[in-house]
């Protein structure tokens, strides 16, 4: 298709009605779009920059079973993506040039969402030594953001370390919050409800005790650190703290942190299984004020796919996480854009502008929606109503926590450097 | 009632008409002929995923005094090595014909996970979950203290709770069912609940319990005469090594919070002295408290079998459920 | 007929009648045993052994009188809701070698009886087992036949009769309602 696509009546960042024309994979001036231009009615939808997600479980390699960089990137596209960035706990590990050249070249040849690794920081995910982070940052994964996730980078030596060594390269640790020791054992939040329901606890204090001192190394060492899936409200008061402090953390939210609670957990029901764990409405409350006001820079979805085995049983025996990519926006739009804590502009500063920065790959994602940018769109019809169903989702997984509730908010089309990576059916046959 | 899962959602009422039902099973299993036909025909299948061979005898003593048939299915796997999934196991027991799966299972939740999956249609009984519950010890003591403590004026204990009654519960709270389950249960039936352990073995997020908590037994005895005195038992690994350190040694364990005779002289005169087995002699509980007069340790397991007959019987008996 | 078929003075002459009938049949009120069964063969038990005691000295109506719960022998148990168990009363001596007289106010199938038989065997070995009851309706479903009857009242399966006893309704009464117009 070598004509222009003409997108009208739709509100760019949810603020005035306009027309906006791509080609060639750029955005161009509608004026010059030419009579023979595709024309998509977006009346009533809304317009972001394509969203960028800074925590991604794409499971392959190793755990094909549960996603591939293929389902989970048609999950991303659908749920509104143009970018993800594909956690390192794969296996083997992305610890390696040789590995996360691999994901990124998969992920450009399905094209349907720029799939950017990030590399682990320790060999293994062990915590003993660390990887090759200089190999992968000058692969042609071009990796930028490094992370142990799931594990912590527990060990204090190796955090500093690693926060020293990624400066010569403008990169990140990405940190998991998560005191070992603390929460050995640890099923759900160390609360009331654990308590009354015999499941051990995993105490707040063990993630806000990580998030202290690792603000605090990043500010001692002069290094950036970002802060995986904030969970609860001392956290979000430590990052405020260091923010005014002049120390360059930044730090992302879950879409099931800014609404699910630990009372989930009284069915026993494993979907709600998390790591971090759903906390209390307290934390939920902070969490939600500390996206309002900045402290949390972006939303990232943490999409963990899990095969139905690995659900279906006892809690104590199920692995932690939820898939995220396609209710991201819909949780998003019922929590934080209709109670009126953020607009649709903040909802781009947070899951496209910020994220696109953080993982230095703005070049390219969160750009402004302007004439000679790339053409990474997401459409977002906020009157749409939908029923989460599982088997309908995209991911090969079906562990979703909002089965059955209703989300307002979906993306109906997405736009990878001007092609349409999602069209929802209304827009069949728009491009023939 | 459909299933018996816990004692935190067991009404006042039904768990007196548990009690009185037992007091009438136990009244049968002084004949000659113990046995009785009420459940013949149903079959009643005990999952174990967890070693008991006492609560799986007592079960399977209780399920075949009522003529009802049944299986040991004894399970393996942990969370560790995870064996044949709770699901598939779950589905062969309907497909045997399980009119009720008696389940005790070392995670937390897996009796209600069993109830609600949609697996099984049968009645579940939780025989103990992990930590959580484990209903059917909570009803013996119950029925135990009921029997030597409430029947003051020789007209019996029928549709009689607990009330009035003062009773301390000794140990490791904290990874404790039977603790759980009694406290819920004790209060309902309007006694006052004591919890004694250190710090350490109390779970955080305790505070809307209804009960009082002592760091010390002797603390305990002091501040009110106690009726009942629990000891739970308490495991020498969870102690000192193994970076566990909930205690510093078993010495000092026994020191602050052992049952000995001195300590034992010191509950109300009616006072009773109980543990849910199997018991560390010397250690929570020392050998003069176990064997004194005092101790009704030995009888909680017979009424074990009456409590358990009613439970099933309650389950069981009546048209079947949705 | 509907409304009262039996008075206070019916049943009380009935009761009369029966404690007559059973020290006749039985040569006396040596080995007897009266069991009722819960809710109101019990009060009725209780009013026969003090006739029994009236009449025949030496005979203690306390020590001779018990109760007998079938619930956990009914055979229709789960058809419906779950009963409650009542308690069993047996006298100190048991009921060996005994002549147990089972008391009961409507015999109707006979399943409540046939339940009775089965728990008085797993009770002990009488000598002989009799049945009292104040009403008999009719519509066997068993070869179970009373040994002493109050009153024979033919009904139709759609009438019910109803035994109202001081001790457990306050008045004393048999009540037959329904049926067809």
């Amino acid at each position: 298709m070598s004509g222009a696509i003409v997108i009208a009546g739709a509100r760019i960042n949810g603020e005035d009605v306009g027309t906006i024309a791509v080609r060639d994979g750029v955005l161009i001036d509608p004026a010059d779009a030419g009579a023979g231009a595709t024309r998509i009615d977006a009346e009533g939808l809304v317009l972001l920059p394509g969203l960028v997600d800074l925590h991604t479980h794409l499971r392959e390699p190793g755990r094909e079973d549960a996603e591939t960089i293929e389902s989970g990137s048609r999950a991303a596209s659908r749920g509104g993506w143009t970018a993800v960035h594909a956690m390192a706990n794969t296996n083997p590990v992305a610890d390696t040039a040789g590995v996360v050249e691999q994901v990124w070249s998969r992920g450009q040849e399905i094209g349907l969402v720029d799939v950017f690794p990030v590399g682990a920081v320790t060999v293994g995910l062990k915590g003993e030594r660390l990887a090759e982070m200089g190999a992968m940052a000058q692969s042609r994964a071009r990796v930028r953001l490094f992370s142990d996730d799931g594990i912590c980078v527990y060990d204090p030596v190796i955090m500093r370390r690693a926060l020293e060594y990624v400066k010569s390269f403008d990169g990140a640790i990405v940190q998991h919050a998560q005191d070992l020791r603390l929460t050995e054992g640890s099923q759900m939040h160390e609360g009331d409800v654990s308590a009354e329901l015999g499941l051990a606890g995993w105490p707040a204090v063990a993630e806000e005790s990580i998030i202290a001192r690792d603000v605090l190394l990043a500010g001692h060492v002069g290094s950036r650190v970002h802060i995986q899936h904030l969970s609860t409200a001392g956290s979000v008061d430590i990052v405020r703290w260091a923010k005014s402090r002049g120390i360059n953390v930044t730090a992302e939210a879950t879409p099931h942190h800014l609404l699910l609670t630990h009372e989930e957990a009284r069915t026993y029901n494993p979907l709600f299984k998390v790591n971090p764990p759903l906390r209390t409405a307290e934390d939920v409350e902070a969490v939600r004020a500390g996206l309002a006001d900045g402290t949390i820079d972006i939303v990232a979805t943490d999409h963990a796919p899990h095969a139905s085995e690995d659900k279906d049983c006892e809690w104590a025996a199920a692995s932690f996480g939820m898939l995220g990519l396609e209710t991201a926006l819909g949780v998003v739009q019922k929590v934080m854009v209709e109670s009126g804590l953020m607009t649709w502009k903040d909802v781009a500063r947070v899951m496209s502008h910020t994220p696109a920065r953080i993982g230095r790959v703005d070049a390219s994602h969160g750009r402004p929606l302007a004439v000679g940018e790339p053409a990474n769109l997401t459409l977002v019809d906020p009157a749409a109503r939908w029923i989460v169903e599982p088997a309908a989702l995209a991911s090969r997984s079906h562990n979703t926590p909002y089965a059955g509730m209703e989300l307002p908010g979906r993306a109906v089309a997405t736009f990878l450097r001007g092609k349409p990576t999602h069209l929802d059916g209304r827009f069949e046959g728009v491009f023939a | 009632m459909k299933h018996l899962l816990g004692t935190k959602d067991l009404s006042r009422d039904n768990a007196i008409l548990i009690l009185d039902t037992a007091t009438q099973m136990a009244a049968t299993q002084d004949r000659e002929n113990r046995k009785l036909p009420t459940l013949r025909g149903k079959t009643v299948v005990n999952l174990f995923f967890e070693d008991s061979t006492r609560t799986r005898i007592s079960f399977e003593a209780a399920a075949k005094r009522l003529s009802a048939d049944v299986i040991n299915f004894s399970a393996k796997g942990s969370s560790v090595s995870k064996g044949e999934s709770l699901k598939d196991t779950a589905l062969t027991l309907q497909a045997m014909g399980a009119d009720a799966v008696v389940v005790r299972h070392w995670a937390s939740g897996a009796a209600y996970q069993l109830a609600h999956g949609g697996w099984l249609h049968g009645s579940v009984l939780n025989a103990g979950d992990g930590t959580h519950e484990h209903p059917t010890q909570a009803l013996l003591d119950a029925f135990t203290m009921r029997k030597h403590l409430m029947d003051t004026d020789g007209t019996g204990t029928d549709g009689k709770g607990l009330d009035g009654l003062r009773v301390a519960i000794v140990g490791d709270v904290l990874h404790s069912r039977v603790a759980r389950s009694n406290m819920h249960l004790l209060t309902s039936l309007g006694a006052s609940v004591a919890l004694v352990a250190p710090p350490t073995l109390l779970p955080v997020g305790m505070d809307s319990w209804p009960v009082d908590v002592f760091h010390g037994l002797d603390d305990a005895l002091d501040a009110q005469p106690v009726d009942a005195v629990m000891m739970l038992r308490v495991q020498r690994e969870r102690m000192t090594g193994g970076g566990a350190s909930f205690f510093p040694s078993p010495a000092e364990y026994t020191r602050m919070f052992g049952l000995d005779g001195q300590r034992m002289a010191r509950l109300s005169d009616r006072g009773i002295v109980m543990h849910p087995g199997p018991m560390n002699r010397g250690l929570e509980i020392s050998a003069e408290a176990a064997d004194s007069p005092r101790s009704v340790i030995v009888e909680q397991v017979a009424n074990g079998v009456a409590v358990r007959m009613a439970s099933l019987y309650l389950l069981l008996a009546g048209e079947e459920q949705a | 007929m509907t409304g009262i078929v039996l008075t206070a003075p019916d049943i009380e002459r009935a009761v009369t009648r029966i404690a007559h009938e059973i020290l006749e049949r039985n040569a006396g009120a040596e080995h007897l045993v009266l069991l009722g069964i819960p809710t109101r063969g019990l009060p009725l038990a209780e009013r026969l052994a003090a006739k029994l005691a009236d009449v025949e000295p030496g005979f203690d109506a306390t020590r001779r009188c018990g109760a007998l719960d079938i619930t956990m022998y009914r055979d229709d148990l789960h058809r419906q809701p779950t009963r409650p168990i009542g308690a069993t009363r047996l006298p100190a001596a048991g009921i060996d070698d005994a002549v147990v007289v089972l008391v009961d106010d409507v015999f109707h199938t006979g399943r409540t009886i046939r339940a009775a038989l089965d728990a008085v065997k797993d009770l002990g070995r009488p000598r002989a087992v009799q049945l009292a009851v104040l009403v008999d309706r009719g519509h066997r479903e068993l070869p179970i036949r009373a040994d002493f009857v109050g009153k024979n009242l033919p009904t139709s399966r759609s009438e019910r009769v109803d035994v109202h006893l001081v001790e457990t309704d306050g008045e004393d009464a048999v009540i037959l309602t329904g049926g067809r117009k």
